[in-house]
This record gives C-alpha cells, sequence and structure tokens, in this order.
C-alpha cells in the first residue's frame, strides 16, 4: 500500500507540472493563437535563472520563485514583440515551427555551455525533511509543490474567468479588432498574456530544479506530454488544463503502480481515445 | 454637385458646431478598393444617418472613421483633431463609440460582463440604472450568457454597453437589422432619447422608414462615394430620388 501511496504523490507532483505548464501554453493559444512550442524550452530557463540568482548573486529559492517567472516573462515577451507578433492571422503550422525554431535554439546554448547533465539546486531549509501521515511518508517539499501548484493555478482561473482583466482576455480571444475599437490595448494586453504564460512555465521550472535537477533538456523531455495534456483538456480551455494536468498525473502514477510498463504511454494512449471520440478535448470548444 | 458641396450644404443648416469632418476618405480591403472618397460632416447633438445598398460602402465608412480598416487614406478630424492614422483604442479612446452590424456579443461573457467591458474613456457616461431605465430586459438577464440572449435583446446590450463609456459621439451600424417591427420602434425610442440626452449619432441604415423617425439629416452612399444629402425637412420632396438609390 505504502508504493501505490508514493506513486500518487509521484503522479501529484507531475500533475503539478502538466497543470502549470499546460495552464500557460492554454492561455498563449486562448490569445495568440499560438501553439507554443518554446513553452518546454522557456520552463528549463525558469530552472536555470533560479540556478543562477543562487549561485552568482545568492538570491535564495524563494525570490527566485518571484524572479525567475518575472525574468523569464520578459524574455517572452520580447520574443512576443520581435517575433511571434508578426504571425497573426498566420496559418498555426507558421507559429508552431517559428516557436520549435526557438525552442531549439535556446536549448542549443544551454547545451553548450552546460553540457547535457544535471546541476544540483538544494531544497530550502524551511522545506527539507518530511511528515509521517500513517500511511505514507510525505516530502516537504513534495506536499509544497502540489499545494503551490493548485494555488498558483486557481488563482490564474479565477484572474482569468473572474475579473475584468479577464473578461478582457476572454473578449480579445474571440474578437481582437472590436475590443480594440472599445479602447483597449490589445497588443500590449497580448505582450502581457504571452508574458504570464512564459512565466507560469518559468515558475514551474522553479519549482522543479529541487527536485529533477537542472538541465538544458529538461523541458525538452516534459514537453511532449504536455502537449498531450492539452490535446485531452481541450486547446485554449483553462479549467480544462488544470483538472486535466493534475487528473494525468494520479493517472499516470497509478499506472506506474499497476502496470508500469505502460506508464509512459497511458497519457498518449488516452489522448488518442479522447481524439477519436472527442476531437476538441474534454472541456475544449469546436474552433 | 460636386461631392464636398454636398457634404457641406447640409451640415451649415444644423444648430450644433461641427464635430466630425470627412474628407476624400478613401479605403481597402486587401487589393479591393472601397471607398472612392467620401467627403461628410456631422454637427454636435445630431442623428445623421448614411443610406446606401448592400455593399454600398457605408460599413465601410464607419469601419475607416474608427480605425478599424488597416488602408485607409484622406483625413478625418473629430473635433478638429486628425484621426486618419490613429489606432482605433486611440480613436475610442477620443470618445468615439462603435456599435457592429453584428452586435458583437461576447459568448464567453454574461450580460453583466459585456455590459461593463468597453472602458469609461472620459466622464459623462450613463449610469447603470440609467441604462436599465433605458434597457429593463437587460436588468433582468444580467447572469446570462451573452449569446443566449434574443436578437433584440443583444441589440440593447450592443447600445447599452457604449453608452457607459462616456462617449459623446456614438456610431450604430444597421442597429435594426433583423429584429421584429415591436422591437424596432423600442431602437427609435432610444435613439430618440439619447438625442435628448446631447449624444451625437451616425446611423448607418436600409430601413430609410425608421430612419426617418430618428434622423435630422441623411447622406446616399453609393459605389464608396456620397451621391446625395439632404435634411428630413427635404425627405418627402426627395422621396422618388431616394427610392432609385436604394432600389425599393
Amino acid at each position: 500500500m505504502q508504493a501505490l501511496y508514493a506513486q500518487l504523490l509521484v503522479g501529484l507532483i507531475n500533475g503539478s507540472f502538466y497543470a502549470l505548464l499546460s495552464l500557460g501554453l492554454a492561455v498563449i493559444f486562448g490569445m495568440l493563437n499560438i501553439i507554443n512550442f518554446a513553452h518546454g524550452a522557456l520552463y528549463m530557463m525558469g530552472a536555470f535563472v533560479a540556478y543562477f540568482l543562487l549561485n552568482l548573486g545568492g538570491i535564495n529559492y524563494w525570490w527566485a520563485l518571484l524572479l525567475a517567472p518575472i525574468i523569464v516573462g520578459i524574455f517572452g515577451m520580447i520574443l512576443e514583440r520581435t517575433m511571434l507578433q508578426w504571425l497573426t492571422g498566420l496559418d498555426h503550422l507558421y507559429g508552431l515551427l517559428l516557436t520549435f525554431g526557438i525552442a531549439l535554439i535556446v536549448q542549443g546554448v544551454f547545451q553548450n555551455y552546460f553540457g547535457s547533465s544535471g546541476l544540483p539546486y538544494a531544497i530550502p531549509d524551511q522545506l527539507r525533511g518530511g511528515m509521517n501521515l500513517g500511511f505514507m511518508f510525505l516530502p516537504v517539499y513534495r506536499g509544497w509543490v502540489v499545494v503551490f501548484s493548485l494555488v498558483v493555478c486557481l488563482a490564474t482561473w479565477f484572474l482569468i474567468e473572474k475579473t475584468q482583466l479577464g473578461a478582457y482576455l476572454r473578449a480579445a480571444t474571440e474578437n481582437p479588432t472590436l475590443v480594440r475599437a472599445f479602447g483597449i490595448n490589445v497588443p500590449r494586453m497580448i505582450t502581457l498574456t504571452y508574458g504570464l504564460g512564459v512565466g507560469l512555465a518559468a515558475l514551474a521550472g522553479v519549482l522543479s530544479a529541487p527536485i529533477n535537477q537542472v538541465r538544458p533538456l529538461m523541458g525538452a523531455d516534459l514537453i511532449i506530454v504536455v502537449f498531450a495534456v492539452v490535446v485531452i483538456g481541450g486547446m485554449g480551455s483553462i479549467m480544462g488544463s488544470i483538472i486535466t494536468g493534475f487528473a494525468l498525473g494520479v493517472i499516470e502514477g497509478l499506472t506506474k503502480y499497476f502496470y508500469p510498463e505502460a506508464s509512459n504511454t497511458v497519457v498518449f494512449v488516452l489522448m488518442v481515445l479522447v481524439l477519436l471520440v472527442k476531437p476538441t478535448g474534454l472541456t475544449g470548444r469546436a474552433a | 454637385m460636386p461631392d464636398t458641396a454636398i457634404a457641406e450644404a447640409p451640415a451649415r443648416a444644423a444648430s450644433g458646431g461641427n464635430i466630425l469632418q470627412v474628407r476624400n476618405l478613401e479605403a481597402w480591403y486587401g487589393e479591393s478598393h472601397i471607398l472612392h472618397g467620401i467627403n461628410f460632416d456631422v454637427n454636435a447633438g445630431e442623428v445623421v444617418t448614411l443610406l446606401g445598398r448592400n455593399g454600398a460602402g457605408k460599413t465601410t465608412t464607419l469601419k475607416s472613421i474608427m480605425g478599424i480598416i488597416g488602408k485607409r487614406s484622406g483625413s478625418v478630424k473629430f473635433n478638429d483633431q486628425e484621426i486618419i492614422r490613429a489606432t482605433s483604442d486611440k480613436i475610442a479612446r477620443m470618445g468615439i463609440a462603435f456599435c457592429p452590424e453584428e452586435r458583437g456579443i461576447f459568448s464567453s461573457l454574461d450580460v453583466r460582463e459585456n455590459l461593463m467591458l468597453p472602458p469609461v474613456v472620459r466622464e459623462g457616461g450613463l449610469p447603470l440604472d440609467q441604462i436599465f431605465d433605458l434597457f429593463p430586459n437587460l436588468k433582468e438577464r444580467l447572469n446570462s450568457q451573452g449569446t443566449k440572449l434574443s436578437g433584440g435583446e443583444q441589440q440593447m446590450l450592443a447600445i447599452a454597453r457604449i453608452l457607459r463609456t462616456g462617449a459623446s459621439f456614438l456610431m450604430l451600424d444597421e442597429p435594426t437589422e433583423g429584429l421584429a417591427p415591436v422591437i424596432i420602434q423600442q431602437i427609435g425610442h432610444t435613439i430618440a432619447r439619447l438625442k435628448k440626452e446631447g449624444f451625437t449619432i451616425l446611423l448607418v441604415e436600409q430601413n430609410f422608414r425608421f430612419a426617418s423617425t430618428v434622423a435630422d439629416r441623411y447622406y446616399v452612399v453609393e459605389h464608396g462615394k456620397i451621391i446625395d444629402g439632404f435634411s428630413n425637412a427635404e425627405l418627402a420632396a426627395n422621396m422618388d430620388k431616394l427610392h432609385t438609390y436604394l432600389g425599393v
């Protein structure tokens, strides 16, 4: 039984990263109509920025949680202003190819300087150790990752679904021309939205650094699964991305316990099934 | 009569100061040249109607004034400020509000969110209680999804949301299209009341019987040009011509 709970916890942690990353992808797709293949590289950059802040600037994990998403978010906004904005109105394929190219360049640069092996990032003192829950041993840091990710996901959902700013975002997703004719600076809002999505990826990178180490290809390994999560949840659906992210993490964890051979493929099998039955994804809407 | 003369002659008859001046306005959709030098004026406090057949260029004229059409040239002055090169968000913030033909109600927003969406650009917008006084149906449907409203209610919502913003110059694109006669009558009463409140309105209509109940002046658009203009008092005398222009 201990092993089952341990796998459930691993599933929830993976689900946290899936949810944060797929949420960012959903926000970006909803607003910019771009399938952001650079998302994995930006997640990796979040982890590296945390590593640099600690090792070069002596800035600890807690500040990195705030600063890394801002720094990588600004990098994302520069990408949007200088490159992505020119793709407005073009076929999805162009955005996909451009962001894939950006991902390869960013990963290549980091690999050139840091190789492929992982760099260590220590768990902050306040989150070391674990708790015996009776039925299982819970490492504090892992519990923190799950709870913090859930809070960030729900805060993002609240921002988009329940605030005036979110209403601007949702309206601009439907009809950016009209929203702009109401007096809202839509191009600036698109840039900030891309920054928000990228910031969420960087935040996931910081959270992941003490668990998975800091590696140039850490995002490339994860992003394919995250795209499967987004397809299952439905492109552009905020709550769908969050729920599907956590749920698929748990399903993956349970598969590791009950049928380990299928644990690496279960997400893709589910993706195929969902595409066959509901091509727009579980919570997505038709184009 | 030359085009600019058409624009200026009836405008002088009106009492308010000149608020919008359009000169030699040309516009393109891609390679298609749609407007070929539009000239007209709107005075403060007036209701001016652009009449014309489908595809004449009425909607494109409104969109060009609003800055929505990418390629345009000529001159559009609002309160003596040139806006031909301004982006649509800046134009909106100067006090021009646009209600599109397709109404533009957002399906992902409920009625309250649709109503509160356009930001307040200046003081003097109608408060919510006055808006609900004009459109009582909306108050009862605040939590409904915007696109679940009837056609008439959607049109009311589309007009209501721009009244909040403080914009004093409203451009309404075919507000009666596809609506039942009783709703058209209600929209007419609303426009008349807005005029009394001091709003200036540029209306695009194909239904000149409706327009005649609210408009002070008319311009007829054909093939991307203004081909005639007259005041409401001259409407009866111009009826035959109008039938020919509109093909009715």
